[in-house]
């Protein structure tokens, strides 16, 4: 039969490839020539960024894939995040305590703990999902709302004694322990050469940037997580969920099931966002999920292109880095070396504060202008825009194999 | 094969299955014919899965299957082709028959399959790259049928076939409802063409008002007095 398989299409060519590594290397290159240059506030930016791609990434499963309107993914986050501190400092002492001849355990408390804030968070979505996702649409959206609230403000109120309210965790007295193997690495990765450039380069090799690499490498992850699950069975009978539900019943999915999984799957990468953002900060409290984050990373989602991996991490970059970005550069001063204007202190906490002014604008353009985002993934690009650039380039394209194992790769049947 | 014995429907307060009872046997074409509102489409999506009958019993091969969830029913090999054909308009043609086969996983039969129905269809293998969204009516109703092909039906339940269409691709439409009978599917139509339902169907069941009027063979049918009246326009 004259159909292709998909592996084939997706074959780059060398300037998308040559683009790709370039991409890459930035990624690489980019902290340590910030923090070489004494620009730690980028770094740290960075890595922020990172992880709203993450939590992008995880709410698209939920949003994007399956088309379920999720208002409260970040009561995911701040359940992966309080159980990463709540489970990792206990751990921590006991690993301390039980195995004094190795001082590097306590440090691995973090990785260990991922998987269990993660599973949180799943666990967290599976029991809300349940009985919720007999609801569509705007129903749904208020229901995930409210979720997202009652989390807050069970953590600010000190549930079950253990969240210790507003004031956060870790304890006055307590920390987080340094991840393993930062000590040796603030020990022995640091270079100067002080005649390089106008400031000298001076490279130490600090938290921001360790947590920077760990934040790339679980993005890297989620990429490949997800871009597995949008080619999977499972992704599939998502897209087909979303296009009509009683046709994608009548062909044997589970609706139930498919939106449980998205749902649970997306609050896994929630936890799993949580821990690391606990221990990155090495503080939480219930402030840091409010619902204008929940209001964010939906944003970033429709910002950036629903269903789109390219499009998560633009609109991080965009929602997330540009304001942070104009803050920090404001008060570490070199935004007045480099354009000459005066910013008083007001006017700093005044540009932070403008950032709603601008999304808000910046959304109603974008939905105007291009409704289905920036970098719209090729199939939401054919169902908003089908004249588009991307959707032609999808119809010109070779079709997935419905019969060949190349397209079904690694599928439970 | 397929006994329904006394089924009530309900949405909300309104009854519109009043205890209806039918069967289908191995190998037939039975057709429900019936005015708008008779219940025809609610017993299709009682036997589906889509609705939940609140008394009454539906035996599929001797299995009972009232109040399964629309996926389990799919799974005994009962496939419906919804009303109004519900094909996935962003998907393509290809996407969509291939949906059809999302339970199956023996990849030779499912491509022996895909040859079947473009056999039967040869407009969809011209159309294989294409959206679903922008076939023409009777190519959705043909791609329709082909997905529910694809899942290896053993009967097959097709609610309005001809709704919207022009009557040559009608025509087509049901020589390919009685051809797939020729090849061992058994077939239940609801069909408002109730001429043509008849014509082809083995035997046929009247329905008004969520109850069962009249049955008997397709000729009887076509032959009944009442039915000419109500039904076919004479009279």
């Amino acid at each position: 039969m004259d159909i292709r398989t998909s592996v084939d299409a997706a074959k780059m060519s060398p300037l998308k490839l040559a683009i790709y590594a370039g991409l890459c290397l930035l990624v690489f290159i980019a902290p340590i020539w910030f923090q070489g240059f004494g620009q730690l506030f980028l770094v740290r930016i960075l890595a922020i960024v990172g992880i709203y791609v993450m939590l992008a990434l995880g709410l698209n499963i939920v949003v994007g894939y399956a088309g379920l309107l999720d208002l409260g993914y970040i009561a995911f986050y701040a359940i992966g995040a309080y159980t990463g501190i709540l489970g990792g400092l206990p751990l921590s002492h006991w690993l301390a305590a039980t195995f004094p001849q190795y001082p590097w355990l306590p440090g691995m408390s973090y990785f260990i703990m991922i998987p269990f804030a993660a599973l949180a968070g799943a666990i967290t979505g599976i029991t809300l999902g349940t009985p919720v996702l007999r609801l569509r649409g705007d129903y749904l959206a208020i229901v995930t709302l409210g979720f997202g609230e009652i989390v807050r403000i069970a953590l600010n109120n000190n549930i079950f004694g253990i969240t210790n309210g507003a004031a956060g965790l870790p304890k006055a007295g307590e920390s987080v322990p340094k991840p393993f193997p930062l000590e040796w690495l603030q020990n022995h990765l640091y270079f100067s050469w002080p005649n390089f450039g106008s400031t000298g380069f001076n490279f130490t090799f600090t938290a921001n940037v360790y947590w920077y690499y760990i934040i790339v490498l679980l993005c890297v992850f989620t990429i490949f997580v997800v871009r597995r699950l949008d080619d999977s069975r499972l992704g599939r009978s998502w897209t087909a969920m979303r296009e009509d539900e009683v046709a994608a019943a009548s062909m044997g999915i589970n609706i139930t099931g498919a939106k449980l999984y998205a749902f649970s799957l997306g609050a896994l990468w929630g936890g799993m966002a949580g821990i690391t953002f606990a221990n990155f900060q090495g503080f939480v409290s219930p402030e840091s999920f409010t619902f204008m984050e929940s209001v964010f990373v939906v944003s970033i989602i429709v910002l950036g292109g629903m269903g789109s991996v390219p499009g998560a991490i633009v609109g991080a970059l965009v929602i997330q880095g540009v304001p942070e970005l104009i803050r920090g550069m404001a008060s570490s001063g070199l935004l007045q070396t480099l354009t000459g204007i005066q910013v008083s202190a007001e006017a700093q906490s005044a540009i932070s504060n403008y950032r709603y002014l601008v999304f808000g604008a910046l959304m109603v353009i974008m939905m105007a202008w291009k409704p289905q985002g920036i970098l719209p993934s090729k199939r939401r690009a054919r169902e908003l825009a089908p004249e588009s650039e991307a959707a032609l380039d999808e119809s010109n394209q070779t079709l997935y194999d419905a019969q060949h194992d190349t397209a079904h790769p690694g599928e439970d049947r | 094969m397929l006994t329904v014995t006394n089924l009530k429907t309900c949405y909300g307060k309104i009854e519109a299955l009043k205890g209806i009872s039918l069967t289908v046997n191995e190998g037939e074409i039975v057709t429900l014919i019936g005015a708008n509102g008779a219940g025809k489409s609610t017993t299709l999506k009682t036997l589906s899965g889509q609705l939940v009958p609140t008394a009454g019993s539906i035996e599929f091969e001797g299995v009972k299957i009232a109040g399964l969830p629309a996926h389990k029913v799919t799974q005994k090999g009962i496939i419906q082709v919804p009303e109004g054909r519900r094909i996935f308009s962003r998907m393509t043609v290809l996407e969509n028959l291939d949906m059809g086969a999302y339970l199956r996983s023996d990849k030779e039969g499912i491509k022996a399959d895909l040859e079947h129905v473009f056999e039967l269809f040869p407009r969809l293998r011209e159309r294989l790259a294409q959206k679903g969204g922008t076939l023409s009516g009777g190519e959705q109703q043909m791609l329709a049928m082909g997905r529910a092909l694809m899942a290896n039906p053993r009967l097959l339940m097709l609610d309005e076939p001809s709704m919207g269409l022009a009557p040559v691709v009608v025509e087509t439409i049901f020589e390919i409802i009685e051809k797939l009978n020729q090849d061992g599917i058994t077939i239940l139509l609801v069909e408002q063409n109730a001429n043509l339902a008849l014509s082809i169907a083995d035997r046929g069941y009247v329905l008004e008002t969520g109850q069962m009027k009249l049955t008997g063979t397709g000729e009887e049918l076509l032959a009944n007095e009442d039915v000419r009246k109500a039904y076919l326009g004479e009279g």
